[in-house]
């Protein structure tokens, strides 16, 4: 097709002939394949690769680690899938300042073990291996820490970023307290590629905990595990992350604290001690306590895989909920979940036609508690009979004037993400 | 609109008790904390509803009137300052705590509750609310969360932004939305409520707003450290940082600040160059260790003196000498402006310095007060308005300051927001293209900019144009418009 490849050569100009690709079956996205992949190695590569996929209609797919390619709803179409692999430096790490500035293409584990060096922490730890920094963000993906440190949102602090008509712009800067202008980092947050590209974050770091213990509690109702979390969460403990694992033999809450060495024998047995009402109480090895981190979103076989938002101290229903909708239509369940802030992930298997219904029922009770369901992995073919994200409130229409700011010509991504934006 | 006929359906929404008209009852809403602008409002607006709120701004859409949303009014960057031609929308009458939720650690409150009621409400419970300005008796939520407020104990806790879990809001056409997820988190969708955190009421009214609370904590410890100077006291913080540390609060006050304090609160702060308060809180033992560690610290950095709080009435007291801070320049000066830079914690050093500098060469005092913690400074800026001109260099070596903190790769505001005072300088801190694209998020809530116009951003553009070079909009090019 001589269209293609004129982009291709004008691509090749841009990012150098090395660092444009045609695609291949792997970098489909949800079953649609794109043309090309390109690599730019620096904001202006970004810029100019996103003025010419504006000019001519090209739409374009960001990927960092490519580990959250499954999340949103299908794409409408994808021209070119825009990797930011090559943009891999840390730019700026001052110990002192307990900040970072990174490109978006740096691996979190990468980005972690340079902190380490300094005794300092990005205090994110999602689940999916090989993700990058700047898929991190536009996934909002988060773990376990976040009962403790929060979520993305709360240590992103500066961002730069590429419109779809190649237009750069920072916002926030590399302090911690800055309240100048508007804050597009949080907006950028989970916004899944639809805004813009993100090309580099700046983060508030943390120190890293000197020593750490995982105590945890066996538990045999969904209530005895409600009652465990909520002891721990009002208790003056500060936990650093609270667990619950559930699914064939296991039923536990996990409570992973961090100290200094002088202070973890007394948070230990403060937790065990307020536990203890709710089942066998033990300290768990590290290889255990290694294991039980929350599960990988990537579905096992043809699992679907759920993320449920509650109130936290709603956690015995929210898993009620999903465990009787799933029997009475032989769907088998297994939850992870940060027991202490109301986010719960299911994996659950069975017929298709059973899954679509226990996904629309539990998310219908949630949604009118206020909550949530979204579909974080699933075959394309029950994507197509279950909205992947569920209704958006009275916000939607705000969402859809934000979209079309930011890129009136549907340009990132279109299609994948909530309400079809 | 006719002015009568527009107070006449204000008060049809309103009742006569909640709008106010006369002149010179007007007057008293003519500024915000900053008092360098004034503007008379045309009308005032008192709703005690968000039914009322919603109806007043609707009311404003379809006249094209502008109009600002103004909670306490201790604001000190001009956020709440009127349009002339426009309606003050006064929150204060908005002051119900709806729903305290113990369970799931959430508060609903009201924009006009005063921040410091969340605490108390609370209290029984053993939790708190962390945000914690200087004026939290006297500030309002809302407030707080269109500035994003910080105070003495974000170093450890976070700010406003990092506690505001949902929001109603009614936006510029009168429409009401929900955002974030409140009680639960993680709403599918963009963030629009940290976008909205922040904006200085630019974006819409917060009607309602759940609050994080967060559990009072086994044990807290207080000390204050004296010091020959701000750099022997600079190095204290950074070696309690370094050690890995994250106190509660880390302030600092220079030789001029404690001079005012003690003259007024007489707290009994020692005679130094500067002093630090470092407040520790958390489990007992933990607290304990690191309590030791933060005073080995300061002797290692030359302490002259260090004062552990032996109760909560000395730990208050403490705190009353630092919280007294800005009132009590009034006792050695006439006037003050006060600055809200921010630096790299790694430049608090060197910044200092050349404020002291700046200080000299315009020949006015600057006194310091800060969070050191987080590099947030707080320079005051000391001047007599009767001597003619003087205001004029203190406005002038004010901003020279944040020019040096912007230099050492820092930010115009901390916490006090842009407001009116500080647009001028954004074009310093961010090109065309950043404020064009934040720009973007604006039109989307508040397309035709009648949502507290004229604030943050110096010359936005109109919402139909894109970003990019300049190019004059069809309005403008008609002559029906001015330069936006």
């Amino acid at each position: 097709m001589q269209t293609e490849k004129t982009y291709t050569e004008d691509l090749q100009n841009i990012v150098g002939k090395g660092n444009v690709r045609e695609a291949t079956a792997e970098d489909a996205i949800e079953g649609t394949a794109p043309s090309l992949v390109v690599e730019p190695g620096s904001v202006d590569e970004i810029s100019a690769v996103m003025k010419l996929a504006s000019a001519n209609g090209l739409v374009v797919c960001p990927r960092g680690g490519g580990t959250k390619t499954g999340l949103g709803a299908p794409p409408r179409s994808v021209d070119i899938v825009l990797s930011t692999a090559r943009m891999d430096e840390i730019i700026e790490h001052v110990p002192g300042d307990q900040v970072v500035r990174v490109q978006a293409g740096v691996k979190l584990e990468a980005l972690q073990q340079k902190l380490a060096e300094a005794n300092q922490m990005l205090a994110l730890d999602p689940p999916e291996a090989g993700a990058t920094v700047g898929g991190v963000v536009a996934t909002n993906s988060s773990g376990p820490r976040r009962f403790r440190y929060g979520t993305v949102r709360d240590l992103i602090i500066g961002v730069t970023v590429v419109l779809a008509d190649g237009t750069v712009a920072k916002a926030g800067g590399k302090v911690v307290k800055n309240v100048a202008g508007y804050d597009l980092g949080k907006l950028f947050t989970g916004s899944l590629g639809t805004l813009g590209v993100i090309a580099d974050c700046n983060f508030r770091l943390h120190p890293r905990p000197d020593s750490a213990r995982t105590v945890a509690v066996e538990v045999e109702t969904p209530q005895a595990a409600r009652d465990a979390a909520q002891a721990i969460v009002h208790s003056q403990v500060e936990a650093t992350a609270i667990e619950l694992h559930w699914g064939g033999e296991t039923r536990l809450v996990s409570v992973l604290l961090e100290s200094i060495p002088g202070g973890i024998g007394a948070k230990e047995e403060r937790a065990r001690f307020l536990l203890e009402p709710f089942g066998g109480v033990r300290t768990l090895e590290d290889e255990e306590a290694d294991n039980l981190g929350p599960l990988d979103p990537s579905p096992v076989g043809d699992e679907v895989f759920v993320k449920i938002t509650a109130p936290p101290a709603e956690l015995a229903a929210v898993l009620e909920s999903v465990l009787d909708a799933a029997g009475r239509r032989d769907v088998t369940a297994r939850f992870t979940g940060h027991a202490g802030t109301g986010v719960t992930f299911a994996g659950l298997s069975g017929e298709e036609g059973a899954l679509v219904e226990v996904v629309g029922e539990v998310r219908e009770i949630r949604t009118r508690s206020g909550g949530s369901l979204v579909v974080v992995s699933a075959p394309l073919s029950l994507k197509q009979k279950a909205d992947v994200w569920g209704p958006a409130g009275d916000y939607g229409g705000l969402l859809r004037r934000v979209k079309e700011k930011f890129d009136p010509g549907y340009t990132m991504n279109p299609g994948r993400f909530v309400g079809g934006l | 609109m006719e002015r009568s006929r527009l107070i006449g359906a204000m008060q049809e929404i309103l009742g006569p008790d909640g709008v106010i008209h006369e002149r010179e009852q007007l007057r008293t809403y003519e500024c915000d904390g900053l008092m360098n602008y004034r503007v008379i409002p045309d009308l005032v607006v008192l709703p005690e509803s968000a039914e009322q709120v919603q109806n007043v701004v609707r009311l404003c859409y379809e006249e094209g009137i502008p109009f600002v949303a103004r909670g306490s009014g201790t604001g000190l960057s001009g956020g709440a300052l009127p349009v002339e031609a426009g309606v003050l929308i006064v929150m204060a009458r908005m002051r119900k705590i709806l729903e305290v939720d113990i369970p799931n650690q959430r508060v609903v409150v009201e924009p006009g509750v005063i921040n410091i009621w969340v605490s108390q409400e609370v209290a029984d419970d053993g939790y708190y609310y962390a945000p914690d300005p200087a004026s939290q008796i006297v500030s309002s939520i809302g407030g707080n969360l269109a500035e994003n407020s910080g105070g003495v104990h974000c170093l450890k806790y976070g700010f406003t932004t990092n506690h505001v879990t949902g929001a109603e809001v009614v936006l510029a056409d009168g429409s009401v939305v929900h955002i974030g997820g409140g009680k639960a988190p993680d709403a599918p969708g963009y963030e629009l409520l940290g976008a909205f955190v922040g904006s200085e009421g630019t974006l819409g009214i917060a009607t309602k707003i759940t609050l994080r609370i967060v559990r009072k904590p086994e044990s807290v410890r207080t000390l204050l450290a004296a010091f020959k100077d701000t750099e022997e006291a600079g190095g204290a913080v950074s070696g309690i940082i370094g050690a890995g540390i994250v106190p509660a609060a880390i302030e600092m006050m220079d030789a001029l600040t404690i001079e005012a304090v003690e003259t007024t609160v007489a707290p009994g702060f020692p005679e130094a160059g500067a002093i630090l308060i470092v407040e520790l809180d958390g489990p007992e033992a933990e607290v304990a260790s690191q309590f030791d560690k933060v005073i080995e610290t300061c002797e290692a950095n030359s302490a002259s003196e260090i004062r552990v709080a032996e109760d909560d009435e000395e730990r208050a007291l403490f705190w009353k000498g630092r919280k007294a801070a800005f009132g009590a320049m009034g006792s050695i000066s006439n006037d003050y402006y006060v600055q809200d830079g921010v630096v790299p914690r790694t430049e608090l050093g060197t910044v200092l310095k050349k404020i002291s500098a700046l200080s000299e060469e315009y020949g006015l005092r600057v006194a310091n007060v800060f969070h050191a913690g987080d590099g947030n400074l707080h320079p005051l800026v000391l001047y007599d308005n009767d001597v003619e001109g003087e205001a004029e260099r203190a406005e002038s070596l004010a901003g020279d300051i944040v020019f040096t903190c912007l230099e050492h790769g820092g930010s115009l505001t901390g916490e006090h927001g842009i407001g009116e005072d500080k647009k001028k300088y954004m074009p310093k801190m961010f090109t065309s293209d950043d404020m064009n694209v934040m720009q973007l998020l604006r039109c989307a809530f508040d397309p035709h900019q009648i949502c507290n116009p004229g604030k943050i951003f110096p010359t936005p553009r109109l919402c139909g144009e894109r970003p990019g070079p300049f190019h004059m909009h069809p309005i403008q090019k008609a002559g029906l418009a001015e330069n936006f």
